[in-house]
């Protein structure tokens, strides 16, 4: 805790959260409510011959047995589609299967019953005759020529194939001084929220309007969703996301199993709620990261990068996520690549396949922490083979876009970064001289230390030219909309969402300082379509960065309504007039009236007021970056690890982050947003796996076998900030959530193939289990080499 | 339709009496019975330690424990545990120092929070081998650390 910086305002609602007055959706009351459990198929891919639900439609407390039939009257088929990609075509979708299920796990049948013991007890009564069909599990087994098809009638399981090519690769390998390459592979994870994904729907069928609570980061999203699969008008749809329990962009699609949630609500016209169980969680919440990447980098004698090249498959699950797709993490994973560096000539091609797995969507910085593994692991390489320092090869290396704006070879764009500044801040943070030594005296020792660097670019406050052009609709915008109450309280209410970011106490600082209130006069509305203006939600780091921006602009001309409306009461210019601490007061600094004082005689007696036009209480302003696709952020992290080559194991001693959100609001909530990202990256690298069979039977699916980092295994981390406020904004701040997970697992690779070094080994599959590791050692001969 | 028991139990400082059903965790028992939505369910398997709350002056996992099983039990949530002001110096540090973010895992880590404090004045890694029972996806656990830390020092200080 940075103590002492009053930037450092805690959050409001961590004192009802430490108290246990959290309002999760699932402690949200509502009469007579349904629970709702599914049959899901234990199958990776069947036929469904035949169905019996008579059993279950007579069990004790059996309000409803819901199959796709049922809900083809209320809900509409829907196709997920990026205009700009054909190829990542997915089959037509349902909430419930119909003839086929495409993946084990996949919702076939609802029953709502009075109590959620009751569903499940009444979902073993459904009978169903299956006839298994081929199921494809593994990235090869989807690409193979003769491959039969995830779901019947599709032409193959080329989901993406997408190359971009900048420069002339090919000679710039062929006259290189020095090539290096690598094979990584990256297990399937998941998001492991703790509260598992929850909806609750009620419709009213006499004024025909749905309410949706929601486990959700989105809200406007999936407005738009329900609408336009029940037909429903959006303004007779209301979504509320109350209090998160974790999202991570696990809770940032339209899942099919909470879709037929709330059509369930509409054609029972009462209300329903899905809370999903763990084991559940593991087979019906979008997965992430699946990919196996090859890389080539060249360099010349200087020590500078050349030339890249890099191919990505990349593994989907059955149908692409709704409504984003599923391609982002492979051509994240392609684009991404020497973001932070200077590079020539660069190719990329990023291949997906469909499989009869869990469907795979977006994860806290989506396909960035590959990209940011796969070029750091092969900058490590180079730079041994070279025989320069790993710090000082990065440091020749890093893209001059400190000075001026610049586009990386893969096509991303930068400007005002700080990539050595942040460098030189690290090594100075992690005594690097002093650490390098400490490895060498252990070597000798036979003790396997190993350092580790993670440049990085974080794709932040990501706009409309993402989405935009895909036809995807999904807002790329922030909007804030600022009341005056009548009592001088200040509401605001945001598109941003908050699943304990602390945005909402950002926003309450930026808002507080522009405004001139005091915080404990300010209320932050988040979450709920009725009453917050449209916009992204959480996703890409948008919270600050343009929430931030779209409320400081809200704040400005709310400021000048305000001391328009006190000068014409007061008879004094506007410009001699400040608001500090609710108070208009005079050029002399003498409080003159309050807010209240001015809200009120607006509101009950406007005739007092000299004024023609009397400027609004209310204001809204929105933001989205335009002018360039997204704010980039970057920084440096570094691991340092121990690998015991006896047991295979990997413990973290150490972790820093030196990173660059521009303007920092809170330094102590940007802190922990780095730490959970950083966790998150180090899971990836070390535990997270969603381990299928070759059946397509996941094997894995609880939380006693699906690991998760835990306190005694997580290092304490260090971090420091860099400022480079954005020019692109006003407010001057760029976003910061994903940065930790950009950029963890690539420093725990650099870091245990450091420490594995002298015994000649690397590893090359996440999560670095002790099997892996000792793997790659029996391979590499077992004998400590010389450093 | 499952057998039901009655049970005698008190209940943050309450002696209070129910009818159960035999197969009821106490989990859903205290969140769907009695409305006490601050234990919550991560697992149901007894791995997150979401659910933990006071049995008999130690933290336990009330997804493990049916609800008959407390009969006769001292339990207190973390509404019990708030209400006696007997952790709001760990809550107010929790706060101070943001070691919550969705504040899912919160009350559990709590509970075993204050079960260590009771029993010991941990250092880092103590704390860290004791949480090793409580999943935290959000915060990295580091600033829960903290936290934890500057109470156990707080609480020898204003002892000694
Ligand atoms: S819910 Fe009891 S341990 Fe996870
Ligand atoms: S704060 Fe979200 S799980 Fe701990």
């Amino acid at each position: 805790m940075n103590s002492g910086d009053p930037r450092n305002v805690p959050r409001r609602e961590a004192a009802r959260l430490v108290a246990g007055k959290g309002r999760y959706t699932d402690d949200i009351d509502a009469g007579d409510v349904g629970h709702i459990a599914f049959v899901r198929s234990p199958y990776p891919h069947a036929r469904i011959d035949r169905m019996n639900c008579d059993a279950a439609r007579v069990a004790p407390g059996v309000i409803a047995v819901i199959t796709a039939d049922d809900l083809s009257a209320v809900c509409k088929p829907w196709e997920t589609r990026l205009a700009l990609l054909p190829t990542h075509l997915s089959p037509e979708q349902i909430p419930l299967a119909r003839d086929e299920a495409c993946w084990q796990g996949e919702a076939v049948v609802a029953i709502v019953a009075k109590t959620r013991a009751q569903a499940e007890d009444a979902c073993e009564r459904v009978e169903i005759d299956w006839t298994e069909l081929p199921a494809i599990a593994d990235l090869d087994s989807a690409a193979a020529e003769d491959a039969p098809p995830v779901k019947s009638g599709m032409p193959n399981n080329l989901g993406l194939d997408h190359g971009i090519s900048t420069g002339d690769p090919d000679a710039a390998f062929r006259d290189a001084a020095a090539v290096v390459e690598h094979d990584f592979t990256f297990s399937r994870q998941t998001g492991v929220t703790l509260e598992p994904r929850t909806i609750l729907a009620s419709f009213d069928p006499r004024v025909r309007e749905l309410v949706v609570q929601h486990s959700h980061q989105a809200p406007h999203q999936m407005r738009e969703v329900f609408s336009a699969q029940l037909g429903l008008p959006l303004s007779a749809v209301r979504v509320v996301a109350p209090d998160v329990g974790g999202a991570f962009g696990m809770k940032l699609c339209a899942y099919p199993d909470e879709m037929a949630v709330a059509a369930i609500a509409v054609l029972l016209g009462r209300p329903v709620k899905f809370c999903a169980d763990r084991l559940e969680s593991f087979v019906s919440d979008n997965h992430a990261r699946e990919a196996r990447v090859r890389g080539r980098l060249a360099v010349d004698t200087d020590g500078k990068l050349l030339a890249m090249d890099v191919a990505v498959l990349s593994g989907f699950g059955a149908y692409a996520s709704h409504p984003r797709g599923s391609a982002g993490e492979g051509l994240q994973a392609v684009h991404m690549i020497a973001a932070p560096y200077q590079l020539a000539h660069y190719r990329g091609r990023v291949r997906g396949y469909f499989q009869n797995k869990v469907p795979s969507g977006i994860l806290r910085a989506v396909g960035q922490p590959l990209a940011c593994t796969v070029t750091e692991q092969l900058l490590d390489l180079a730079a041994r083979k070279i025989g320069l320092d790993p710090a000082d090869f990065r440091r020749r290396n890093y893209t001059d876009a400190d000075d001026k704006p610049a586009r990386s070879a893969a096509g991303i764009v930068l400007s005002q970064l700080s990539l050595r500044r942040c460098h030189d801040r690290l090594l100075a943070l992690m005594n690097y001289d002093g650490l390098r030594r400490r490895q060498t005296e252990l070597r000798k020792e036979k003790c396997y230390r190993g350092i580790g660097f993670a440049a990085f670019i974080e794709q932040t406050g990501v706009g409309p030219q993402l989405y935009g052009p895909q036809n995807v609709r999904v807002s790329a915008q922030e909007a804030c909309r600022l009341t005056v109450e009548a009592d001088g309280r200040v509401r605001c209410a945001t598109s941003v969402t908050d699943q304990g970011q602390g945005t909402r106490t950002g926003l309450l600082q930026i808002l507080a300082q522009e405004l001139g209130v005091a915080p404990d006069t300010i209320e932050i509305v988040t979450g709920d379509t009725q009453v917050t203006p449209l916009g992204g939600g959480a996703w890409a780091s948008r919270g600050v960065a343009l929430g931030g921006e779209a409320t400081l602009r809200a704040a400005r001309r709310l400021k000048s309504n305000v001391l328009t409306i006190a000068g014409s009461l007061l008879q004094a210019d506007p410009a001699s007039l400040q608001l500090q601490g609710g108070v208009v007061c005079n050029a002399a600094g003498l409080a003159q009236m309050s807010l209240a004082d001015i809200a009120t005689t607006v509101g009950f007696r406007s005739h007092l007021i000299p004024l023609d036009d009397i400027p609004d209480l209310e204001v809204v302003e929105s933001f989205a970056p335009r002018n360039t696709p997204y704010i980039a952020a970057n920084g440096i992290q570094a691991a340092h690890v121990e690998v015991d080559p006896e047991l295979g194991t990997i413990r973290v001693l150490d972790f820093w982050v030196v990173d660059d959100c521009g303007r920092v609001i809170n330094p102590m909530l940007v802190d922990e947003q780095i730490r959970g990202g950083v966790v998150q990256g180090i899971g990836a690298a070390l535990y997270e796996q969603c381990i299928y069979g070759a059946d397509g039977q996941l094997e894995n699916g609880s939380l006693a076998d699906y690991l998760v980092p835990m306190a005694g295994e997580m290092p304490d981390i260090r971090i420091a900030h860099v400022e480079t406020p954005t020019a692109m904004t006003t407010l001057g701040a760029r976003g910061v959530g994903e940065a930790g997970t950009v950029g963890a697992a690539a420093a725990i690779w650099t870091a245990v193939n450091d420490a594995l070094v002298p015994l000649g080994a690397t590893v090359t599959e996440q999560p670095f289990t002790p099997e892996h590791v000792l793997d790659r050692l029996a391979l590499a001969g077992d004998q400590p080499r010389p450093t | 339709m499952s057998e039901r028991h009655s049970i005698t139990l008190t209940l943050n400082g309450t002696v209070i009496s129910a009818k159960v059903d035999a197969r009821t965790h106490l989990a859903d028992f205290l969140r769907q019975h009695l409305r006490l939505t601050g234990t919550h369910i991560g697992c149901e398997h007894g791995v997150c330690g979401a659910c933990n709350v006071m049995l008999d002056g130690r933290s336990a996992r009330s997804c493990l424990m049916l609800a008959v099983q407390a009969d006769g039990a001292v339990i207190e949530t973390v509404e019990g545990l708030t209400a006696s002001g007997i952790i709001a110096d760990l809550q107010q540090e929790f706060v101070a120092r943001n070691a919550l973010q969705c504040g899912y895992c919160t009350p559990g880590i709590l509970m075993t929070a204050t079960e260590l404090l009771s029993r010991t004045q941990p250092n880092r890694a103590e704390i860290r081998d004791a949480l090793s029972g409580n999943y935290c996806r959000c915060t990295g656990y580091h600033a829960i650390v903290d936290a934890i830390e500057a109470i156990a020092t707080r609480r020898a200080e204003a002892a000694s």
